[in-house]
């Protein structure tokens, strides 16, 4: 038997204003799968986050979310954790580390209500979990760009979801430290027994650490798992330039595109 | 202290310590969200209605409540919609309600009515049914800043998660303004319509200079607004200056204290930083 539906795209078209964000995105997520979102810059893969949010509504098309269209998930939101952009969040805030991972809590602790003993015990051992509890009760703005990383994944963790979904995770982290980032997601993912959904355009390293791939440019190029999806053909459709492939193993370790279209592109 | 002997004086300072807190602890909000525009805005928006008071022969609290819950509601809706961008939905209005008073104006007879107690405050001439209007009033936005604490902090912090963890956002989004659309009427009477913004926007923004964490903000704006309202009061009196202004002047001599303070207390942590 196979795991169990966690999120299911069926056709799924979303449009901003009379702008085509994604067409025709068909693919299953699979309870405790890690899945790498990956395509260009404008290709979709916020908007299917989004999605999946239930940020933004279908034109047409539909998604579920544990069974149900995300706009209507109701108490079922506290399944998901969420990790936004860091561009998305304003570090200047006068909050402290703890009190931000407790907002993860806001909606599941009821309105109007105060933060009870569990609140606090969920929020310590998310703390714990990415090795951030130290950092408790400092400012995020003093928090260096791998720990607001981490003080974000913490807020998402502190409903101890079963679903998690990544924007852009290493965005704003240095290269050096990018590969051992998804190390450790890969790692905490193995140890939590969640659903993970990560969006990216970061091909190469991406690859080395998900289970399945989805890419896209609009419309979904392919999915599956990671070597069986990623060759040249698929990602030349995706970026929509000829590429190389520069691989140890199976899995393509790095991308570019081929000397033959720079070539082009300076002529132009 | 003879004054304190007088009923007036009694009310203005309770008057202050009331307008102080409540505009302060709005103003925190305002201040993370960068609204002061849409504060400026709301203000403005009063003296159309205190005009229509006046030419209605009502009490302007009541006419200029809806004036500027009316206008903190259209601000919301058409900035909502993302086709006006919120500070052009803000100076239309502005201009507008503006606009709209001084024609009201016209509408009178000879005007003899103590508008410039309205533009530019008068806190001694607060009456002890104003008093009363204002403290039911300001209960009622610190009682929902206190309810809605970690709600509002979300909302103000990352609105977008907000929505994803699924509060009502819309509905906490129209409550915030309307609190403030109401903070700025029960203190219109006291600093003036001119000059509200003003007593919202600086003891926060002193504050936010000072804060590492949201709790101690609040407090420290509080503490500021409470503090500025009562000196001013009190050096309007002793050198007979007009009370709003002198509460103004008072808040932003706070936030220049505040900002030479933080400046400097940055520098002091990169000095020593770069010694160890």
């Amino acid at each position: 038997m196979s795991p169990e539906i966690i999120i299911s795209c069926n056709h799924l078209t979303v449009a901003y204003e009379d702008k085509l964000a994604l067409e025709d995105v068909t693919f299953d997520i699979h309870r405790n799968e890690f899945w790498g979102i990956l395509g260009p810059n404008g290709s979709g893969k916020t908007t299917l986050l989004k999605s999946m949010l239930g940020l933004v509504a279908p034109v047409s098309g539909s998604i579920r979310v544990l069974g149900v269209a995300p706009a209507n998930l109701g108490p079922l939101r506290d399944k998901i954790g969420y990790v936004p952009q860091h561009s998305q969040v304003d570090f200047n805030f006068p909050l402290q580390v703890r009190e931000m991972v407790l907002l993860g809590r806001c909606r599941k602790m009821g309105l109007g209500k105060r933060a009870k003993k569990e609140d606090y015990e969920a929020v310590d051992k998310a703390l714990e979990r990415v090795e951030m509890s130290a950092f408790a009760r400092r400012q995020i703005g003093r928090l260096s760009g791998g720990e607001r990383q981490r003080a974000l994944i913490a807020r998402a963790l502190a409903l101890e979801p079963e679903i998690m979904l990544l924007d852009e995770p290493t965005a704003a982290l240095d290269v050096g430290v990018t590969e051992g980032f998804y190390e450790w997601l890969n790692h905490m993912h193995s140890q939590l027994h969640m659903t993970l959904v990560l969006v990216s355009h970061d091909v190469g390293v991406v690859s080395q650490f998900v289970s399945a791939i989805a890419c896209l440019n609009k419309t979904l190029v392919a999915h599956g798992r990671p070597a069986e999806v990623l060759n040249q053909e698929s990602l030349e459709q995706m970026y929509g330039c000829e590429v190389m492939l520069f691989q140890h193993g199976r899995v393509p370790h790095m991308v570019v595109p081929s000397p033959a279209h720079q070539h082009e592109h300076q002529h132009h | 202290m003879d004054l304190l002997q007088y009923a007036f004086m009694q009310r203005a300072i309770l008057s202050a310590a009331i307008i102080g807190t409540v505009c302060a602890a709005i103003g925190v909000y305002v201040v993370l969200r960068s609204m002061s525009f849409i504060g400026a805005g709301i203000a403005h928006a009063s003296f159309a209605g205190v005009s229509l008071g006046f030419l209605l022969g009502v009490n302007p609290f009541f006419t200029t409540i809806v004036f500027c819950v009316g206008t903190a509601w259209g601000i919301a809706f058409l900035s909502e919609r993302r086709k006006v961008h919120e500070d052009s939905a803000v100076g239309i209005f502005f201009a507008s309600t503006m606009a709209l008073g001084i024609l009201l104006i016209g509408l009178m007879k000879g005007y003899n009515v103590d508008l410039f107690g309205y533009l530019f405050g008068n806190i001694l001439a607060v009456s002890s049914n104003d008093l009363l209007i204002s403290l039911i009033i300001a209960a009622l936005v610190i009682g929902c800043i206190w309810f809605f604490y970690k709600e509002f902090l979300l909302l103000t912090f990352d609105p977008e998660m907000a929505r994803v963890t699924g509060l009502k956002t819309k509905m906490l989004n129209l409550l915030m303004m309307t609190l403030m659309a109401v903070t700025i009427v029960i203190s219109i009477k006291s600093v003036g319509i001119v000059l509200v913004s003003a007593l919202i926007v600086t003891p926060a923004a002193s504050a936010y200079l000072l804060s590492t964490d949201f709790k101690n903000m609040m407090l420290l704006a509080i503490l500021f607004g409470v503090g500025s309202s009562w000196m001013g009061l009190l050096l309007s009196v002793w050198f007979n200056l007009a009370s709003g202004a002198t509460i103004v002047m008072v808040a932003t001599l706070v936030f220049f204290v505040c900002y030479f303070m933080a400046a400097h207390r940055r520098r002091h942590k990169f000095s020593g930083r770069t010694r160890s």
